[in-house]
């Protein structure tokens, strides 16, 4: 999560100390992601040893007031400039969980797509009575908060998108399923031929996923390495 | 709570014999008052068959359409008409407004060619009307109205008269997602103030504004998801 960017970028509205950092965040992103004021130092620290940050002035109170450098505000610049990379190397428990029921024998993979699906549809409800419980999600306090909440509607509706295409996909299948029985085949230790020559050093399935853009999945790799400095994966931090 | 619409072992079928077709069959399904129940499924699943016959616009092969208690079976089609009149409202994707008339004349329509006193009606739409939030656009031919201003006079027109029984067939298909959801918003709203609601969707996001979701697939209910809580969804507190 781009924790650390985030903070940055309040930072560059002018110097906060640490324990407002972490109200100015909550605030805006509606206390989706609670931070600790123990992660806000941690990644304040990082921030000043990587020269974007530094200690500025001390309150009556013995606040610290922390303020951005000029290349923090390069860097908030060059953030907001540049797109979200996904991560490429997690695994979609949904997407191995159908593709492994749909060449089982005797499973039928609609049952297990209705099952998601009404789950799915369960969370959407829920989503949508916390968007509209009480408040006007358009009111200025609630709008950071409820965009958020957009974000996971549409995940939420996207993921009910890819398993009516999936079911009919499956219903437009001439076996209906692909049913394969164990093969009868038995497959030589090591790694196959053909995947010796690409990527080095990454398990068979991280590289498999990643195969025919590993530039941008260098890119990724070195953003999530960022981002995982400063803070858990989003779900993590969510759910 | 009391069912407004029930449909009991409805089966609708196409051509005879061997080459027939069925669009539905034996179909159970009631909607109470304060509910809106999401039909969901594929194309040709017979969601829109489903809406028609629910709205007395298209009478089953067999089975049985309750709305109100009147039985649709047994009714001439004069008590047909009367009841799309008094009990049924219709909210479509393509809004289906008539062009020359106002939006405030759009609304009370139904009510003059019911008898109701033109007086009265023009007080029951603008109620309507107000309940929507558009006040202000009464005189307001559908041209000059945006989309989603046009689907709020459907939805006045639906409703107007104390009308119970909505029925809305891809609502928000011809909306931007801000203004569809906003429309969404405005028929959970009617629907929690008493009226029932069957809403024809293939958009999860706006199925989930449903007491209820039914899923329909070659012309059968294949499941459908638990009752949300008696509370409103737009009720409750975070």
């Amino acid at each position: 999560m781009s924790v650390r960017q985030s903070l940055l970028a309040i930072l560059d509205q002018g110097p906060c100390y640490g324990y407002q950092l972490r109200t100015e965040f909550d605030r805006r992103t509606g206390s989706t992601w609670p931070l600790n004021v123990g992660q806000i130092y941690n990644t304040l620290d990082r921030l000043e040893r990587d020269g974007l940050v530094e200690k500025g002035e001390v309150d009556e109170q013995g606040h610290v007031y922390w303020q951005i450098t000029d290349a923090g505000s390069a860097e908030v610049r060059a953030w907001l400039a540049s797109p979200v990379e996904r991560s490429q190397g997690t695994r979609d428990e949904l997407a191995i969980k159908l593709a492994v029921a749909a060449t089982l024998p005797g499973v039928d993979v609609a049952d297990v797509i209705q099952t998601q699906r009404i789950a799915s549809l369960r969370q959407l409800q829920e989503l949508n009575r916390a968007k509209y419980a009480g408040r006007n999600p358009d009111g200025p306090e609630e709008l950071a908060w409820s965009l958020v909440v957009d974000s996971m509607i549409f995940t939420a509706e996207a993921e009910v998108r890819w398993l009516d295409h999936t079911e009919q996909r499956l219903a437009l299948h001439p076996q209906h399923a692909m049913a394969l029985e164990l093969s009868t085949e038995k497959p030589k230790r090591g790694r196959p031929a053909l995947d010796r020559s690409s990527g080095e050093g990454h398990s068979p399935d991280s590289r498999s996923l990643s195969e025919g853009r590993s530039p941008e999945t260098k890119r990724t790799d070195d953003a999530d390495d960022v981002s995982a400095r400063s803070a858990g994966a989003p779900s993590e931090v969510a759910r | 709570m009391t069912a407004v619409l029930q449909l009991v072992g409805v089966t609708q079928q196409y051509g005879e014999g061997a080459t027939s077709v069925s669009a539905l069959s034996g179909v159970d399904l009631s909607v109470a008052q304060g509910e809106l129940v999401a039909i969901m499924g594929a194309s040709g699943s017979g969601k829109s068959t489903l809406l028609s016959i629910a709205g007395g616009l298209q009478r089953p092969t067999s089975g049985e359409v309750i709305v109100e208690g009147a039985y649709l079976s047994t009714a001439t089609p004069r008590e047909l008409a009367q009841l799309r009149r008094r009990s049924l409202g219709f909210v479509f994707q393509d809004f289906n407004l008539i062009p020359t008339l106002t939006a405030l004349e759009n609304v009370t329509l139904p009510l003059e060619l019911d008898g109701f006193r033109a007086r009265v009606a023009r007080r029951a739409g603008r109620d309507a009307l107000s309940s929507v939030g558009l006040d202000a656009k009464f005189d307001a031919y559908p041209d000059d109205l945006s989309g989603g201003q046009q689907q709020r006079v459907a939805i006045a027109r639906a409703v107007v008269g104390g009308r119970r029984l909505i029925l809305a067939d891809e609502p928000t298909g011809a909306l931007d997602s801000v203004t569809g959801e906003a429309v969404m918003k405005m028929l959970r709203t009617r629907v929690d103030q008493g009226a029932a609601g069957i809403l024809v969707t293939h958009e999860a996001r706006h199925a989930a504004w449903a007491d209820r979701i039914v899923f329909l697939r070659d012309g059968r209910i294949v499941d459908q998801s638990q009752r949300v809580g008696a509370e409103s969804l737009l009720a409750g507190s975070r």
